[in-house]
């Protein structure tokens, strides 16, 4: 089994990052390959009808199928590749954008300018119950977990990226967004603001601590007495 | 067909004594008002190139004061990155390459003495300049220049309270506005003169590549820049007068402004592809000596693209929040699109098939149009399939992405036209070693600036961030600090060569070989005038028999055949 | 076709009188202007009707309006097309001067959709409801705004056609601002239902 091209740059935290990789793998290698052709079919007419003493140009018009076979044939195995790809990305968006497994915890996620703030089940394993714990810039998260991540946005656009787990979406003021994930690697990892939100948008970076049940669980034990001194005030309310 | 055959072009205008001012900056000849637009983006272009230094290098050393501006603070950045975008796009490559050389192409090329309304050409150059004036304007103001991007998404770029540059993103919306005005006018200008006021006997498959290519590109802008329009009105009415049409809190929708951005901004690019497409299709006929292969299959897949051109806008949209089942249309019909344009470069490779190629500087412009275009294009394909769009959405990679479609669009296709034209333009030839030595010095470092950046891209560096530093992940990989110093340092490269370009305009523009009519042995109309053309552009407006890529024509002496000489 | 006298406008260039499609140029580049101002109004109308459909509250917004001061001035704008048709009709047999008082007619009836309209905006704006007081207000000021600054532009355009006409000069002009006007008088035929009847 080799490995996928992005893997090789960010690691595959999620379950579904493999399945992204491998689109990407398949766009590099059918896109490649008819870049590679057309470059070097390019080049080698350069120098092929370069001008030559006592070398007169030819003339064609358009309608000489030796010529044109050479236009048209590939032109419809483009569309062929482009074909296999469309079926390739709906299968992978549907995947993460459309498909909403049962979730097995929830967290809200809540963007605004120029923080994350994060709400996670307390000790009673239930978002939206007054054991909650919130914190700014950190996700906490059990490996092997199907999330439900609940997205906002307090003032303007902000955008939840995690590179690691092939994972982007937009945060929409006035709107609550739903999505899904399951992490598969303990470690931490980059959340990114991928929407620009004004001036402090280079400030919005998170960290996502990826930890097994029994590191979760003493987190949870830990953070549930005692307040969080970084909570900025925003609970969630349940909407 | 109504039909005037031209008498000789009197000289009734008393304008044998106009002054300096009268000709030149009041001026209603196409050719004066198209330098007026391709100098005005010229100048654009300095300054974007300018924010574009100083944003590199900020990205590649961080808070370290950079050379000739000073210290870049997050609110500095922004600004430089979102008008360097919206410079680049709306006042470098839609003046140069569609008001400048459509102006000074068109009449000429299809034989007559201006465009038919040379007064609302004026105007629009006119408009144009006051929407240039107004946007260097927005960067002295208080809180300085808008930072919210070029695509300017409300809630962000509606409110003062938060971009914090009230003032500044009015003027840039103004701005915007006024320049969208100048182009109306300026397309309608275009369409008819191509529509009506060919010379006779030039039918519709006769009209030279460049200029359908320019008519349908003005098609496309005015068919496409309405509800942009519209949308910029209700913007303007959000930041000024408290609507809220964008505002989510009362009953306003942040991502219709999205819609009605993209509805325009897909379209927009190809509105500034097309006329680049077409100055290389007339380089590489007159420089291979050969005919352009299917000249109307390359006008069906231009219809074709322009058409599909407005069905493809959502792909900017996919993680936007949009109902994720329309994402399946908008991939079919991106991955779709690239099915013309890729028919289009195929048949322009097909033309150099048996030819009689040189390699004067115009042709080695064109020719790394193309090689450097298809890169762009083929990186495009990640783009718009939208599963893998999921991870490259709002990355370098998509930087990278239309920065090789839009480098080699405006700055590639600038100098291809601009070398190739000079003759015409100036009357003197340029030097040709200084040229050479300015492609070379422009052509191979800008991939040492973009694909670092694909790399960093897939490496998930996100966009418009002052300090990569506060991103771990990136922060801590050397991998992505050799790239990006890279990527910087081939930027400074780059640029420092474009000295030599205005070295050869000045030196050229001075002391230059005197240009003769056609000294690149051409078929189309504008070579059969003086160097450069009289007002009026003719004595007489000429006639038309054949089309205008009859090279290497077998059983005739010469390898050419103008188009205006009798058969 | 009028002809055009070429003395009278040496600055006119022979690009100007050719006409290769067959139809005369300022007829051609005034439907390039119509279209994309259909796309300018489309564009703004459509997010008119995208949020109207989203937003069922706005028909107690909309309830507001005053249909019959609407139908009224849709009917001054169709009467003022009507006169705008027999301007042209005038200048095609060259009667520049019955051509000039049809348009003068055309202007009279701009003249009184505006100052109803005036009339109108005053009596809902004293009754609080004003472009801030809801996004359907919003549009309807926008859309309305916008149409009516286009029936002003018009008018000032016809008021040069006109004098230019009453002296039999520029008579193809005549048939030119007609199309503009049926341009602003459809983009009205939208409005009216949209804002006034759809409730």
């Amino acid at each position: 089994m080799w490995t996928p091209l992005l893997e090789h740059l960010v690691p595959e935290a999620s379950t579904y990052a493999r399945d992204l990789d491998r689109l990407v793998d398949l766009i590099f290698y059918l896109v490649g390959f008819w870049f590679v052709l057309s470059e070097a079919v390019f080049f080698w007419l350069l120098w092929r009808f370069r001008k030559r003493e006592g070398h007169k140009a030819e003339y064609y018009d358009g309608s000489e199928w030796k010529i044109k076979r050479w236009v048209t044939y590939p032109h419809l195995i483009v569309l062929v590749f482009d074909v296999i790809i469309i079926v390739g990305a709906v299968r992978v968006w549907y995947e993460i954008k459309q498909y909403l497994p049962p979730a097995e915890q929830t967290v809200r996620v809540i963007a605004q300018q120029w923080a994350w703030t994060f709400v996670h089940p307390g000790a009673d394993g239930q978002i939206d119950t007054a054991d909650d714990i919130a914190t700014v810039d950190e996700l906490h998260l059990v490996v092997g977990t199907k999330y439900h991540y609940k997205l906002e946005a307090r003032d303007v656009l902000h955008s939840f990226g995690v590179p690691a787990f092939r994972l982007k979406q937009d945060a929409i003021p006035g709107r609550v967004v739903t999505g899904w994930f399951e992490p598969t690697k303990t470690g931490t990892y980059d959340l990114q603001c991928v929407e620009i939100c004004g001036i402090g948008h280079g400030l919005m970076s998170a960290r996502i601590i990826v930890e097994t049940k029994e590191q979760h669980a003493a987190w949870v034990a830990q953070h549930s007495t005692v307040a969080v001194a970084s909570n900025s005030g925003a609970r969630a309310t349940g909407e | 067909m109504a039909e005037h055959v031209a008498p000789a072009h009197h000289e009734a205008h008393a304008h044998h004594e106009e002054s300096w001012v009268r000709k030149y900056l009041f001026s209603t000849d196409h050719k004066i008002i198209a330098m007026q637009y391709m100098f005005t983006g010229m100048a654009m272009g300095l300054i974007g190139a300018y924010f574009a230094y100083v944003f590199r290098m900020q990205l590649a050393f961080p808070g370290i004061s950079v050379p000739g501006f000073g210290l870049v603070s997050p609110a500095k950045y922004n600004a430089l990155v979102t008008n360097h975008g919206s410079i680049m796009i709306f006042w470098v490559a839609m003046p140069v390459l569609l008001a400048a050389f459509g102006n000074y192409l068109i009449p000429l090329m299809i034989g007559c003495d201006d465009m038919v309304f040379p007064k609302i050409n004026r105007l629009s150059y006119q408009i144009f300049l006051i929407s240039a004036l107004v946007l260097v304007a927005s960067f002295f103001v208080p809180g300085g220049g808008f930072g919210g991007a070029w695509t300017s998404y409300p809630p962000l770029s509606a409110k003062g309270q938060y971009n914090l540059t009230p003032l500044g993103s009015t003027m840039w919306l103004v701005a915007v506005g006024l320049e969208f005005v100048a182009f109306l006018l300026g397309g309608i200008n275009f369409i008819t003169t191509a529509m009506n006021s060919r010379a006779p006997g030039m039918k519709l498959y006769d009209v030279p590549m460049v200029v359908w290519m320019i008519v349908v590109a003005s098609i496309l802008f005015m068919c496409s820049v309405g509800p942009l329009l519209a949308g910029a009105i209700m913007l303007f009415m959000d930041q000024n007068l408290g609507t809220a049409f964008f505002d989510p809190d009362r009953g306003g929708d942040p991502v219709l402004w999205q819609h009605l951005f993209w509805f325009f901004g897909h379209p927009e690019v190809y509105v500034v592809l097309l006329p680049t497409v077409g100055i290389v299709a007339e380089i590489i006929t007159v420089f291979a000596r050969k005919k352009l292969f299917a000249y109307r299959t390359v006008l069906y897949t231009v219809f074709g693209t322009g058409v599909l051109s407005f069905t493809v806008w959502a792909h900017h949209q996919f993680i936007a929040g949009v109902d994720p089942r329309m994402a399946h249309i908008f991939t079919v019909t991106t991955l779709l699109i690239s099915i013309p344009i890729a028919e289009m470069m195929f048949i322009y490779i097909a033309t150099l098939y048996g030819g009689s190629i040189s390699f004067p500087t115009p042709m080695l412009w064109a020719l790394s149009f193309i090689a450097t275009f298809l890169i762009g294009g083929v990186t495009g394909i990640f783009l718009g399939a939208s599963g893998a769009d999921i991870y490259f959405h709002d990355s370098y990679f998509v930087l990278a992405h239309f920065h090789y479609t839009f480098f080699p669009i405006t700055i590639i296709g600038f100098y291809a036209g601009f070398t190739y034209w000079f003759p015409k333009m100036f009357g003197k030839m340029m030097n040709e070693t200084l040229g050479k030595i300015h492609f070379w010095g422009t052509a191979i470092p800008v991939n040492f600036i973009f694909i670092p950046l694909f790399i960093t891209g897939a490496m998930g560096q996100h966009r418009r961030i002052y300090n990569y530093e506060n991103f771990p992940d990136l922060a801590n990989n050397p991998l992505f600090w050799q790239l990006s110093h890279i990527a910087t340092i081939a930027t400074v490269v780059m640029l420092a060569f474009q000295v030599v370009f205005f070295i050869n305009l000045f030196v050229s523009l001075r002391s230059g070989k005197k240009a003769p009519k056609n000294p690149w042995l051409a078929n189309t109309l504008e070579w059969t005038t003086e160097s450069p053309p009289p007002h009026g552009n003719w004595a007489e407006l000429p006639r038309v028999y054949r089309g205008p890529y009859e090279y290497s024509v077998p059983g005739r002496k010469q390898d050419y055949w103008p188009q205006n000489e009798p058969a | 076709m009028s002809s055009v006298a070429h003395a009278a406008h040496s600055t006119r260039p022979i690009a100007n009188t050719r006409s290769a499609t067959g139809m005369a140029t300022g007829k051609l580049a005034v439907w390039w202007v119509v279209a994309s101002e259909v796309v300018i109004f489309g564009g703004l109308l459509a997010s008119y009707v995208m949020h109207r459909l989203a937003h069922d509250a706005w028909s107690v917004q909309a309830a507001h309006t005053n249909t019959w001061i609407g139908a009224f001035n849709t009917m001054v704008l169709l009467t003022s097309s009507l006169s705008a048709v027999l301007a042209h009709q005038a200048a095609e047999h060259g009667d520049g001067r019955k051509a000039s008082n049809l348009l003068w007619a055309t202007i009279a009836g701009a003249a009184t959709f505006l100052v109803v309209k005036a009339f109108e905006w005053t009596e809902e704006i004293t009754h609080g409801f004003t472009i801030t007081s809801s996004t359907f207000w919003s549009f309807y000021y926008t859309a309305a705004g916008l149409h009516a600054t286009h029936v002003f532009a018009g008018a000032i355009l016809m008021a040069f056609v006109a004098v230019s006409a009453r002296k039999n000069l520029e008579l193809h002009r005549v048939e030119l601002i007609g199309i503009y006007w049926h341009f602003v008088d459809i983009v009205w035929i939208f409005l009216f239902p949209l804002l006034y009847i759809a409730k």
